[in-house]
């Protein structure tokens, strides 16, 4: 009677405070029914998907007939015998750069060369964002032997006032000539011959035909950082000679010295990468594959992806990809939750019909492998192709492979194909050529689930948000419901006691979250050395990957014990696993959200397996359920436990891309590896949120359920 | 758009008349130099990469005003008003579209010098008034010159536009200003007002060639006026309209290649689509020039032909009326110039000129000591760095021969917008790709720091470079300022601009030589030609991308400070008005009424809800009855809603 006299005398508490305290009593079903409609909001995504439009009107895409004639497929076939006879001579890409500077003086256009060097990537732990972009130019001096030739190609715009540039990059590799990349050298350079023509062009265009011999991307990178951030402090005018066929470049042309100067157009107004894959033999059409995903998650604005769309499919005829995991393309439990979407959908739609959730079922497991792949692209922060480079200077930039499918002996169907790529490029050139401003009318921040469709920001961020949901509830219930259970147990305890001291007792409990708090904090603290570790890791010359990743677990385990040692272990602090929970739920919730700002793919799929992972976790030895729904529990608890351990994770993804279940530690360093080399915030992500949380989930599972008891027992 | 021709017979007896008056005005013009005149002239050029520069200039002078009072006859009366009213001593107001291009087609001749002018409009004018009053008449010219030119030039009235510079541009005694607009677009509305100032507009004479499509589709366009005025001679204005002009080749398109082909031939009527039938009829002197470079006077001058007009590299059309050769300093022939005089043709005879090549021919015009470009270094939106970057043509060897100890003065002078905020101490010299200390290099620096919406920053700088010098760079870093939303342009914008610079080297000088006609006889066009005029050259323009707010943020903004305003307001409120006491008699009143919200919060606050509490089961009842209904109402809707649809 006590306590409902106590309770009459609190003034009722505000309707946002019980509704607060209503979600929190019922945390459970709660996070139960939002993660469920989290999941299936993502599942519905494909189904969700708008068509694209065209929002910036300057663009006009395919107002102008295009100039792009069957003389310029002459003109490109030329080019192709030239360049095809000098790379058979040819040893080094010395040969084919001279030619293809050749041709472009002849045009009358500007031309330069780019030399660089291999970019060997380090690891710079404490500048992780910024290295790619303050990187200093990078210049072959003497002793190198090896290095890469790009040759640009500048038309300067007859009447442009030369503040904005267009680039056209055209990879190929000097050193294994194949047919293919100089077929696309070709289609660049009778488009550009084109251009160089064009008395329309209000931006400069620059083309670079790139020396991927170190990769495409290390080529257009170096390029771009030595047109954003040139090196001045430098003996480039003596060591010049002393290179290896320098002076075969430059031999006898004084005239010619103005390819040693770096040239420069304006501020870059967008990018285009295309090259041309293998041929096809088989199917109907001719196709574009569309690459756009640049380092952790940006896209190209939507409305350059539009334009390309839009002249390849309507003008020119080719059928447009994106990228797609063909494994999901086939794969039967898709279909089944298509058919019941398509089912679900059909009934809503009768009742409203403005709800057009029923795509059609190849559409819809179209869209989803699409939208995986899309996905999975953003998240893992790696760029697609040599398009990530510009991105990295907030260059809007798309890279295009066109596969075709004629005989390579073919010359009609060849022509033809030249022809309709070139009318497809200049189109694009054309297009944003109109532009009198930057691209800012569409979305930055989508999927793709077909060329056509996409998914804005508002829509796929309905998914996480539900996802997300749950936690600062289910944080607040178990730290609140810890305190409520003690103040109960208390008030059953020792009914004599005033209420003084009961509330002194209470307000002394409410500070036991600082010990979760400290082991948080210790459990972070590990997490950011060991996100270090790999720095000093590289510096050890001649280590395998099965090494290094060796010597990294074993120092992170060593790391652990020793901070267990010098902060005290988080069992023998006695904090109770509720409150742990409570504070890993906390820090997760801080952690998503902060990396869905970041790369709002990662933290999407992150959340799937970190925010099961942390609310199902339960101490194995706690008691106080029946043995089924436990034993359930406790299972599912082992195997989130298993799965959410990244190396784990990694080997479960290789088996179900590849098939190949062997998996090797030494692999997890390789992936990690290949993370922190192209800077991506995923290698951050793991290391900074989702470890943390496993190893504080491994804790609560591991935690001795007995400590609320010993301090009852102290207390009395 | 030619006047309809009058009869033949009348025109014959016009023109003899017009030309005795003419010639009697020439003669009075000699004798007294208080006359009104006029002037046209054109000069063709062929240029090395396959193109052709025309260059078109008209003098109209008037003797000092209190000698004719305020009425003119030939001079354009807005223009004396001008300068009447602003006290202007000179004035040059340029508008170009496209650039020029140092490397092919020259840098070091009075063209390049004084005609190749930085994209948009530039204005510069030199006051002859006391200093105080300068600012505010050059607030009043701009929005003149704006009404006359139909062009934005108003917008260099405000303070943040235009600068004073004091030596870097023009030496003066701080009664300049100058100012660019390197976004204003020119066309032929800028173009009409321009042509209304000549006497004949373009109805008559060398002007009728300005046919607009053939002249706006060109390479480079420039069209200019300067003014000049004193007390001793009165005013003299100087039209000059400058188009670069790709000539079509005789298959009607062009080549792929340009490698061993014949340069395109060409003719007046090839490039402007029209013939030029006589000359204006008030004009004292109509002349006709073409070009050739020193490139190409040398090879003519080596195979030693004796037809000057017809050799083996090329041949023009017509006799020229006059070869006139230019000697430079070490009296060797540079370049030379075929004169026509086109006051004899008519409607029936009109005068047409090209050149037919013989060879093909290979020459590159003299350029600059210093090919000077300039470029934005970084990325991002918070911070970058001009460079400007210097390459030796090596022209010095040519001129000096090749002593090691020389040095060359060069001169820049570089208005920076306010909004790019320049860190002057920042800057860095690389000379080889070596790090030069500033004092090694700058002999003499001039900065006015930019203030914020206020005053530009201007950079004048005297540097000296040693001759064997084969490239240097400036570096200066900046910080990108933050607009105010108003200043920001009403669209969607492709970023800000930073006005051309200008490099000049003092040392050399552009000025030809005729020695060979008399200066006082010459036409103006010579006349300028022979002026002393230092070499400059005009660097890019730049674009700045300046962080672009979302500007439908004030609106969500407005939305989200009102959400929490009113949150915060309501709960104070609410804080304030409630008197506890009163709330605990009222609970004491309801305790025995449970609503279904307590008894949801008696549930998880762990309370048994007490069965024997009267009424309170009844109620649950009562609430899962009305729950009850309500599902029912709601399913019963959907079905309806469900087959009405279907049927």
């Amino acid at each position: 009677m006590k306590s409902l006299a106590k309770q009459d005398t609190q003034p009722r508490p505000r309707l946002i405070v019980r509704l607060g305290v209503f979600l929190a009593s019922h945390h459970i079903l709660f996070s139960v029914i939002c993660c469920s409609a989290g999941i299936i909001a993502l599942f519905l995504l494909p189904s969700l998907a708008k068509n694209t439009y065209l929002s910036e009107n300057a663009l006009i895409p395919g107002s102008a007939n295009p100039l792009f004639s069957t003389e310029d497929g002459i003109e490109a076939n030329r080019f192709m015998k030239g360049i095809e006879a000098v790379a058979g001579d040819s040893i080094g890409g010395i040969d084919m750069a001279n030619f293809i500077a050749q041709q472009i003086e002849d045009l009358g256009a500007e031309v330069c060369y780019h030399k660089f060097l291999p970019h060997s990537k380090h690891f710079h732990p404490l500048k992780f964002f910024t290295s790619m972009t303050n990187d200093m130019a990078i210049q072959p001096n003497g002793s190198d032997i090896n290095f890469g030739i790009n040759t640009i190609g500048i038309v300067r715009a007859p009447r442009g006032d030369g503040k904005e540039a267009i680039v056209l990059v055209t990879p190929y590799n000097s050193q294994r000539v194949q047919s293919n990349e100089l077929l696309s050298l070709a289609l660049g350079f009778s488009v550009f011959s084109l251009l160089s023509r064009a008395a329309w062009l209000s931006k400069d265009v620059v083309w670079l035909s790139a020396d991927s011999q170190f990769g495409e991307y290390a080529a257009v990178s170096a390029w771009l950082n030595q047109y954003h951030n040139p090196v001045f402090l430098s003996h480039t005018v003596t060591l010049d000679t002393k290179m290896y066929g320098a002076n075969h470049i430059y031999d006898g042309s004084s005239e010619n010295k103005g390819f040693k100067t770096f040239k420069r157009a304006g501020t870059m107004a967008a990018a285009l990468i295309f090259k041309i894959g293998e041929t096809r033999r088989y199917g109907d059409r001719d196709s574009v594959m569309m690459y756009a995903e640049a380092s952790n998650g940006q896209m190209p604005n939507l409305d350059l992806l539009n334009v390309i769309h839009y002249l390849a499919v309507h003008r020119q005829g080719f059928r447009v990809n994106v990228a797609a995991f063909s494994s999901l393309l086939s794969s039967a439990w898709l279909r089944v939750i298509a058919e019941i979407f398509h089912t679900l959908g059909s009934v809503l739609r009768k009742i409203n019909p403005d709800w057009k959730l029923d795509i059609v079922v190849p559409d819809y497991v179209e869209g989803a492998a699409n939208l995986a792949n899309s996905i999975y692209n953003q998240a893992l922060g790696v760029p697609t192709g040599s398009h990530g480079a510009f991105r990295d200077y907030q260059v809007d930039a798309v890279s295009l492979e066109f596969s075709p499918t004629f005989h390579v002996k073919n010359e009609n169907a060849k022509s033809l194909f030249l022809l309709r790529g070139g009318r497809l490029i200049e189109g694009v050139v054309r297009s944003v050529n109109n532009l009198l401003e930057k691209f800012h009318q569409s979305f930055f921040l989508y999927f793709l689930t077909a060329p056509s469709k996409f998914i804005s920001v508002g829509v796929y961020m309905i998914p996480f948000a539900l996802l997300l949901a749950p936690l600062p509830i289910v944080a607040a219930a178990l730290a609140d419901g810890r305190n409520m259970e003690k103040t109960v147990d208390e008030l059953i305890d020792d009914n004599k006691a005033d209420g003084i001291t009961d509330i002194l007792q209470s307000k002394g409990g409410s500070w036991k979250w600082l010990q979760a708090a400290k082991v948080l904090f210790v459990i972070q603290l590990w997490a950011v050395l060991v996100s270090l570790i790999p720095y000093y890791i590289t510096q050890i010359p001649d280590s395998t990957p099965l090494q290094s990743a060796l010597i990294w677990i074993v120092l992170s385990v060593v790391i652990l014990i020793a901070l267990y040692v010098i902060f005290g272990s988080p069992y023998s602090a006695g904090v109770e696993w509720k409150l742990l929970k409570a504070t890993m739920i906390t820090s997760i919730s801080i952690g998503l959200g902060l990396m869905s700002i970041i790369n709002f793919a990662t933290a999407q799929l992150g959340a799937l397996i970190v925010i099961p992972m942390s609310l199902f976790s339960r101490p194995l030895k706690a008691s106080g359920m029946s043995f089924l729904p436990r034993a359930v529990l406790l299972a599912s608890n082992v195997a989130i436990a298993v799965l959410g351990f990244p190396p784990a994770m990694l080997l479960i993804m290789k088996g179900l891309s590849k098939g190949s279940w062997i998996g090797d530690i030494g692999d997890f360093w390789v992936w990690m590896e290949f993370l922190w080399e192209w800077s991506s915030a995923t290698y951050l992500y793991i290391f900074l949120v989702h470890l943390p949380c496993w190893l504080l989930c491994i804790h609560v599972l591991l935690h001795p359920c007995h400590q609320p008891a010993e301090a009852k027992m102290k207390q009395e | 758009m030619a006047p309809p021709p009058p009869p033949a017979g009348r025109i014959v007896f016009l023109s003899f008349l017009l030309t005795a008056a003419v010639a009697a005005a020439g003669v009075a013009s000699a004798a007294a130099p208080g006359q009104e005149e006029f002037t046209e002239e054109l000069l063709l050029r062929p240029l090395p990469d396959r193109k052709a520069l025309a260059h078109f200039h008209f003098r109209s002078s008037a003797p000092p005003a209190d000698s004719v009072g305020r009425h003119h006859h030939l001079f354009p009366k807005a223009i004396s008003q001008l300068v009447k009213k602003y006290h202007i001593s000179e004035l040059e107001l340029s508008f170009s579209q496209g650039r020029w291009n140092y490397e092919q087609w020259g840098g070091f001749d009075p063209m390049s010098t004084s005609n190749a002018k930085p994209p948009g409009v530039e204005l510069w004018a030199v006051f002859d008034l006391p200093l105080s009053e300068i600012d505010v008449t050059w607030k009043n010219l701009t929005h003149t010159l704006s009404g006359l030119f139909c062009a934005s030039i108003n917008f260099l009235e405000s303070s943040t536009a235009f600068s004073a510079p004091r030596w870097g541009f023009k030496l003066n005694e701080g009664n300049l200003r100058y100012g660019a607009l390197p976004r204003e677009a020119v066309c032929t509305e800028n173009l009409t007002p321009w042509l209304k100032l000549l006497p004949c507009r373009d109805k008559a004479g060398i002007a009728s060639l300005l046919y607009r499509p053939s002249i706006y589709k060109g390479y480079y366009h420039s069209q200019k006026l300067k003014l000049r005025s004193s007390q001793s001679v009165g005013i003299i204005l100087d039209q000059t309209l400058t188009v670069v002009l790709q000539p079509n080749t005789v298959s009607g398109k062009q080549l792929h290649s340009t490698r061993g082909q014949l340069q395109p031939n060409w003719s007046m009527r090839h490039l402007f689509n029209r013939k030029l039938s006589g000359k204006c009829l008030v004009s004292k002197s109509s002349k006709i020039f073409i070009e050739v470079d020193k490139g190409i006077a040398d090879k003519i001058n080596k195979t030693g032909s004796d037809l000057p007009w017809n050799n083996e590299f090329f041949k023009l059309s017509n006799y020229p009326d006059r070869l006139i050769k230019d000697l430079n300093e070490l009296e060797v022939q540079s370049s030379s110039l075929y004169e026509y005089d086109v006051s004899q043709y008519s409607e029936e005879q009109p005068f047409d000129v090209g050149i037919t090549w013989k060879l093909p021919l290979i020459w590159s015009c003299v350029p600059s000591p210093f090919h000077a470009s300039r470029f934005l270094m970084g990325s991002g939106n918070e911070r970058g760095s001009i460079a400007l970057s210097f390459m030796s043509t090596n022209l010095h060897k040519q001129i000096f021969g090749s002593p090691n100890d020389c040095s060359i003065k060069a001169v820049i002078f570089q208005v920076v917008p306010w909004y790019v905020k320049v860190y002057y101490h920042s800057l860095e010299i690389f000379i080889d790709g070596n790090r030069k200390t500033i004092s090694e290099v700058v002999d003499k620096i001039h900065v006015t720091p930019s203030e914020d919406k206020l005053l530009p920053g201007t950079l004048e700088m005297l540097l000296r470079f040693p001759c064997n010098m084969q490239s240097a760079t400036l570096t200066l870093d900046f910080d990108k300022g933050f607009l105010h939303i108003d200043e920001y342009p009403p669209d969607a914008n492709q970023g800000f601009d930073i006005p051309s610079a200008l490099v000049s080297f003092p040392e050399f000088n552009s000025a030809r030589s005729y020695p060979e006609i008399d200066a006082s006889l010459g036409s103006p066009l010579i006349e300028n030609f022979q002026e002393d005029s230092i070499v400059k050259s005009y660097t890019e323009a730049l674009l700045v991308p300046l962080t672009t707010p979302d500007f439908s943020m004030p609106y969500n903004v407005i939305t989200f400070t009102c959400t929490v305003l009113a949150l915060y307001f309501g709960s104070l409120l609410n804080a304030l008005r409630r008197r506890i006491s009163e709330e605990e008699r009222e609970l004491k009143k309801t305790v025995t009424r449970h609503g279904l919200i307590r008894l949801w919060l008696a549930k998880l606050r762990g309370q048994k809800v007490d069965p024997m509490e009267s009424g309170s089961s009844s109620e649950l009842a009562g609430s899962k009855k009305l729950l009850f209904k309500v599902v029912f109402v709601a399913v019963a809707a959907v079905l309806f809603h469900y087959f009405s649809n279907n049927s």
